[in-house]
C-alpha cells in the first residue's frame, strides 16, 4: 500500500468503487457458470466476466497506475482489446463444437440443421396425406437425425 | 480513504478467488467436454483479473506481462480446444 497511499480521494472512491464492480460481476458470472442448468445457458455466464469485469478492473488498475507514474498508462488497453475481441470468437467456437457435438449424437435435444430439416419436410409431405402435409411440421421434425 | 481502498482491493481478491474456484469446480464435474472447456475459459479470466489486482496491491508492473501472456494464451487453448471438439483434430 505505499504506492497507492499517495492517490487523493476522489480517485480512490472510484478506483475502489471500480474494483469492487468487476471483481463482483466476475463472481456473478462464475456463479451462473456452476447454477445454470443447460450448456447453452451456461456460455452467456462468464461473459458477465469479459465484459464489464474485465473493463471495471482494467479502468482502476489504469486510473491507479496513471496517477502514480505520473503520465498516461495505457498498457492494460491491450489485454482489454485483446480480451473483448477474442471471447466472441472464442464462444462462438465453442457453441458452434458443442451444436455439432449434440446433433452428431441425436436424441433431440437440439433442433436439427436447415438442411436436415428441409428434407425432413420434403418426406414427411410425400408419403402421407395432404391434410397432414398443410400442417406445420416443425413439430414432426424435432426427432429426425440430422 | 485509505480503508476503502484496501476493503476493495481485499473483496476483488476474495471475489476473482472464489471465482476461480466456481469455474474449476465446472471443470471438474462439468458433464461434457463443452462445460469442461468453457470453465478453463472462465478460469483464465478470473486468474487474470487476480494477477491484476494483485500487481495493483503490490505496486509491481510486473505482473501485467504475465497477465498479458495468460490473455493471449488462454484464447489460443480455448480456440484450440473447441476446434478439437469440432473437427477431432486441430490441425487439418
Amino acid at each position: 500500500m505505499t504506492a497507492l497511499d499517495s492517490l487523493p480521494p476522489w480517485l480512490m472512491a472510484l478506483v475502489a468503487f471500480f474494483l469492487v464492480l468487476g471483481s463482483t460481476l466476475t463472481l456473478l458470472g462464475a456463479f451462473g457458470l456452476i447454477h445454470l442448468k443447460s450448456f447453452y445457458d451456461r456460455i452467456h455466464a462468464p461473459t458477465l466476466g469479459t465484459s464489464w469485469g474485465t473493463a471495471a478492473i482494467l479502468l482502476a488498475s489504469l486510473l491507479t497506475w496513471s496517477w502514480v507514474q505520473d503520465r498516461v498508462f495505457v498498457h492494460e488497453l491491450v489485454i482489454g482489446i485483446c480480451v473483448m475481441v477474442t471471447t466472441p470468437v472464442t464462444l462462438m467456437f465453442l457453441g458452434r463444437a458443442a451444436l455439432h457435438r449434440d446433433r452428431a449424437e441425436g436424441g433431440g435435444a437440439v433442433p436439427p440443421a436447415a438442411a436436415a430439416r428441409s428434407s425432413a419436410d420434403e418426406s414427411m409431405s410425400s408419403d402421407s396425406d395432404p391434410k397432414a402435409a398443410t400442417l406445420p411440421t416443425t413439430l414432426g421434425s424435432e426427432k429426425v437425425r440430422p | 480513504m485509505t480503508t476503502v481502498l484496501w476493503l476493495a482491493l481485499t473483496w476483488a481478491q476474495i471475489a476473482l478467488g472464489l471465482a476461480a474456484c466456481l469455474a474449476a469446480y465446472r471443470i471438474a464435474v462439468g458433464p461434457r467436454a463443452q462445460d469442461r472447456v468453457l470453465g478453463l475459459d472462465a478460469l483464465y479470466i478470473a486468474t487474470m483479473l487476480l494477477f491484476i489486482v494483485t500487481g495493483m496491491r503490490l505496486g509491481t508492473p510486473f505482473l501485467f506481462e504475465a497477465a498479458l501472456v495468460i490473455a493471449i494464451g488462454g484464447f489460443v487453448g480455448t480456440v484450440s480446444l473447441a476446434k478439437f471438439l469440432l473437427r477431432g483434430e486441430v490441425i487439418e
